[in-house]
């Protein structure tokens, strides 16, 4: 059973047509690129992902739970790392991940032990105690994306998760979720850059609400560089 | 522990949190109706002329008038001030991250709302006991049994915050709702003046005070500060919340109300 199975979705604001005809099955255990110029709609895809959004046409699966009618037990499945932050600056990295654990019903020693345990899958342990305000944009990231993991969803979902980071923080993060999915994770990473994703990685090329492509990163490119491809798919103009 | 108690108790105390490192809304939420109690009170203390009307048994000054009316004004401004960061602030992130949750909306709404409402119930006991500090002092146990109804009250007033945010796209900001909604409540309400004393310049004007549930809540508190209960005002204010939060759960619901919003 995939950890992410979507078919046939589509979503519109207003008359702008956003997404249309999105299906795709993610591979259990592999890091799966979500390429897609800005403006192709992969924010407004990790919108319905995470049902902040509901849309009437097709249908999504999270491990097997359908998202419109078991939304609950579908959720409880998802990790994610919004584009925008979401993290409360005046309290530590310690507290910002318990509040979350709680909001997943998980308190006490448990939560303790799984913060813990997440910090340190993302080299975070020993900054725990510290306010988050005082970490660096490519910490915070970090802890947020260890917040995500806390409830062990099967699948996580990071939306453009090194915009705005430096070079070697964004190279720590690309590094720290590869190995996240090296255990065994399924990861969905949304990105318009092409150097985050290895030839062994899934890609999908969404442009436009629409999925051009759904395949391994080293049978797209095919002995080309990335980007050529990807440019020559996308006609290299941002939609937004 | 239960599972929807715990996240309940983290939203509470998240907010607790957040309240204590926001030191400047704190002092604006005090400093509002301490104007009004202090020099307002003064002025107006003439316009009012004296009477006898429940729950009070003696001659009131128009200072002990006001007093609830004041705990409803914290306990409004504070509704609007915590649903609105949902939307226009940073907040609106932790409101995602919030509904990302595998719980009940409801439940996970209903919880942000009591921990608003338990800021503005710490809110109303420290203006509570500063006006004491100048004199108004109310009777002992209604400092206890006002205590309940803060919370009915503030849970109304909360859900009609949170159904605004979830609403209203044009009140772009706080100045607009400041317009809109917490003036025309406030002063359309029995806060300032008594019932009897609208309809002395307009039976239109005190029906109107009649109807705002704000009015409502007002007397709620002040019945319940002389040991009194207003059963018909509890009646209205529950029957708001009902109202208020009903709409804002369909506001909250994906299917119909955060889709439209412009992306945050
Ligand atoms: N709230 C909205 N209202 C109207 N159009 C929107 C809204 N959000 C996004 N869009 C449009 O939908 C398209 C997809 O946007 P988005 O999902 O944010 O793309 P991406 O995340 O890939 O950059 C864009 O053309 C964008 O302008
Ligand atoms: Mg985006």
């Amino acid at each position: 059973m995939t950890a992410l199975d979507i078919k046939d979705l589509g979503y519109s604001y207003g008359t702008k047509r956003a997404l249309d005809g999105v299906s795709f099955a993610l591979r259990p255990g592999k890091f799966t690129a979500l390429l897609g110029p800005n403006g192709a709609g992969k924010s407004t895809l990790f919108s319905l992902l995470t049902r902040l959004f509901v849309s009437r046409e097709g249908r999504i699966a999270v491990a097997g739970h359908d998202l419109a009618r078991t939304p609950r037990a579908a959720l409880s499945k998802i990790g994610v790392v919004f584009q925008q932050p979401t993290l409360d600056l005046d309290m530590s990295v310690a507290m910002n991940m318990h509040y979350f654990a709680a909001l997943h019903g998980i308190s006490g020693r448990d939560a303790q032990a799984r913060s813990e345990r997440a910090l340190a899958q993302l080299g975070m342990a020993e900054r725990a105690g510290e306010k988050v305000r005082d970490l660096n944009g490519g910490h915070r990231r970090r802890m947020e994306i260890a917040r995500a993991l806390i409830h062990d969803p099967e699948v996580l979902l990071l939306d453009e998760p090194t915009v705005g980071l430096d070079f070697k923080s964004r190279q720590a993060i690309v590094d720290h979720v590869h190995g996240l999915a090296e255990r065994g994770l399924t990861v969905f990473w949304a990105t318009h850059l092409v150097d985050e994703i290895r030839d062994y990685d899934d890609v999908v090329v969404l442009h436009r609400g629409r999925v051009l492509a759904h395949r391994a990163a080293a049978k797209l490119r095919a002995g080309r560089p990335l980007a050529e491809v990807f440019i020559e798919m996308t006609g290299g103009e941002e939609t937004a | 522990m239960n599972l929807y108690l715990t996240a309940m108790l983290a939203i509470i105390r998240r907010e607790a949190l957040r309240f204590i490192h926001q030191r400047s809304r704190f002092l604006a939420a005090l400093v509002r109706p301490l104007v009004w109690l202090v020099v307002f009170a003064a002025g107006f203390r003439a316009a009012l002329g004296l009477s006898i009307i429940p729950p009070y048994q003696t001659y009131i000054t128009y200072e002990v008038y006001i007093v609830p009316g004041l705990c409803g004004m914290i306990q409004l401004f504070n509704g609007m001030q915590s649903s609105l960061s949902l939307v226009y602030d940073q907040e609106m992130g932790s409101m995602r991250l919030l509904l990302t949750s595998p719980l009940p909306r409801w439940w996970l709404l209903f919880s942000k709302l009591l921990a608003g409402v338990a800021v503005s119930i710490l809110q109303v006991y420290v203006f509570l006991a500063i006006a004491a500090g100048f004199g108004i002092v109310l009777p002992l146990a209604g400092y206890a049994l006002v205590l309940p109804a803060l919370l009915v009250s503030g849970l109304m007033l909360g859900a009609l915050g949170l159904l605004i945010s979830s609403t209203i796209r044009q009140l772009e900001n706080f100045a607009g709702v400041m317009n809109f909604v917490i003036f025309p409540m406030f002063f359309l309400s029995s806060a300032l003046y008594p019932l009897w004393k609208m309809a002395e310049s307009s039976t239109l004007l005190r029906d109107i005070c009649a109807w705002n549930p704000f009015t409502h809540a007002v007397e709620l508190i002040r019945f319940a500060l002389y040991l009194e209960l207003n059963g018909l005002a509890l009646l209205w204010v529950c029957l708001s919340f009902a109202v208020f939060f009903g709409l804002a759960l369909v506001g909250y619901d994906p299917s119909y109300g955060m889709t439209r919003r412009r992306k945050g």
